[in-house]
């Protein structure tokens, strides 16, 4: 039925079976837009956000999510920028995952600010001493950059391509997509860097306030960094996910393996500095405080040492390990291994650095303080989940995004159309025979 | 915020967060609408274009 839509030389499921599966996923979709219009309709008090917790799940999956979609900007830079060709069979994906991320990081920011009609105020009063107005600017702009990015996905589709001007549209923004990349690469470096620099000038938190270079804190550097390594390998994680699910093999393996390869080195560079950063924050700079490093790990069920050891070590250097050698990168379940485990390590350091920042007592008085989130803001975490997975979907289903499918995925030919083509081949040599030699 | 506006002040600050801003998207603004006349011409004159 929708088979004119679906580009050639792929096979996709029937119609009835896609509807259903989106009808499933829709479900989700639809309880995480009830929560959000609660949210809205009835305000914050629909939260277990408190005095202790401002920042509470979403500003964790926000940074979360911006932090792995984070491999948008760095296989942009990778393909467009270094010229590195093999990526082109994963690069729209990686922008497709990166639209996904940052859609739903605006989404989440909109349903945080509890009054979204005053959402422009931003841009408009803005307050330039804040690092989260950078974010919030940059972040508006790289999003308008990913948009871009994907829009000529969108111009590619069968029949959107067979229109002369979206044709040229699409190609056009091919032509000059690296300054694009160029663009959402130097915005992507700033507003990383000022969500990591928002928890290191908190001078009254100490366990996020660091040191660092002119203005910028310590963190600044090390978030940027760890969006870097650790994007790419949920880029990659949702590529496996995907072949699983489809059951077919949508990528080349020397991208997945150059994109691990960078990935890995990166990962280990950042580990090594955030071992670094991490052990000078403990001997001098919390010292310089008045404050011991295991102060700021308690052994309540959230913020015990393990958080610290699970961060850096199994998360950082065991994928970092895994993920520089060539032997790591080649045995499959080594690889699905190394890039979940990186892609938890990031989370885990942006859970570290919003919640456990709130939760560590900084008064005589004050005390450990615990979270759980509610319903409603598990379901509006959630909503994006949902969302990214029809948009993947819907993407897959009608657009080209995998450029090296039909190459990797030969269709055969049914039945009945092997039987069309014998019975003309034979007309056509009957048709020979008749004709004498030089008319054949 | 634009410098005309009641709350701007000609600092630092002012010239370089907004500054920033406008000139993302400045080059945004001028990559797009290079793609749509580009687009428009070629559509006009029917040049063949193809895909990378």
């Amino acid at each position: 039925m929708d088979s004119a839509l679906i580009p050639k030389g792929v096979k996709r499921c029937p119609l009835w079976q896609f509807a259903l599966f989106i009808g499933a996923v829709g479900v989700v979709l639809a309880w995480g837009v009830y929560a959000m219009l609660l949210c809205w309709f009835k305000g914050l008090n629909q939260t277990n956000m408190n005095d202790y917790y401002g920042f509470a799940l979403w500003i964790w999956a926000d940074l979360a999510v911006i932090a792995i979609g984070g491999g948008a900007f760095f296989t942009g830079l990778c393909r467009y920028i270094f010229g590195k060709d093999e990526l082109k069979s994963i690069i729209n994906y990686a922008v497709l995952i990166g639209f996904i991320c940052y859609s739903s990081a605006l989404l989440i920011l909109a349903i945080d600010i509890g009054q979204p009609l005053r959402g422009w105020f931003i841009f408009w009063h803005a307050n330039v001493h804040s690092m989260l107005t950078e974010v919030a600017f940059c972040l508006t702009c790289y999003f308008g950059v990913l948009t871009i990015e994907y829009i000529p996905l969108l111009l590619e589709n069968r029949q959107v391509d067979r229109v002369p001007f979206f044709h040229h549209l699409g190609h056009n923004m091919h032509e000059i997509m690296a300054l694009f990349a160029a663009t959402g690469a130097f915005l992507s470096f700033f507003h990383q860097g000022s969500l990591g620099g928002v928890a290191g000038v908190l001078f009254g938190r100490p366990f996020a306030f660091r040191e660092g270079l002119y203005i910028w804190p310590w963190t600044f550097f090390l978030f940027t960094w760890s969006a870097a390594a650790c994007g790419p390998c949920f880029t990659i994680l949702v590529t496996k996910i995907t072949e699983k699910a489809t059951r077919k093999k949508l990528v080349k393996d020397n991208a997945i393996e150059l994109l691990a390869k960078i990935s890995g080195w990166m990962i280990l560079t950042y580990s090594i500095a955030k071992t670094a950063d991490t052990w000078y924050w403990a001997t001098v700079t919390a010292p310089s405080k008045g404050l011991t490093w295991d102060f700021f790990y308690s052994n309540n069920p959230l913020y015990g040492k393990w958080i610290l050891f699970t961060e850096i070590i199994l998360c950082g250097f065991v994928p970092a390990f895994i993920l520089v050698t060539k032997k790591g990168r080649k045995n499959v379940p080594a690889l699905w291994i190394a890039v979940t485990l990186a892609v938890i390590g990031v989370s885990l350091n942006r859970w570290v650095m919003v919640l456990q920042v709130m939760a560590v007592p900084v008064m005589t008085f004050d005390y450990w303080a615990m979270y759980f989130p509610s319903w409603q803001e598990i379901a509006t975490t959630i909503l994006p989940v949902a969302y990214g997975v029809i948009m993947i979907a819907f993407s897959h289903r009608y657009l080209p995004v995998f450029p090296h499918e039909a190459e990797l995925n030969p269709v055969e030919p049914l039945p009945s159309d092997e039987e069309q083509l014998a019975a003309a081949v034979e007309e056509m040599v009957d048709v020979e025979q008749e004709l004498k030699p030089a008319e054949a | 915020m634009f410098p005309f506006n009641f709350e701007w002040i000609w600092d630092m600050s002012h010239v370089v967060f907004m500054g920033g801003l406008w000139y993302a998207l400045t080059i945004l603004g001028i990559g797009l609408t290079y793609c749509i006349i580009k687009a428009a011409i070629d559509t006009i004159k029917g040049k063949d274009g193809h895909h990378h």
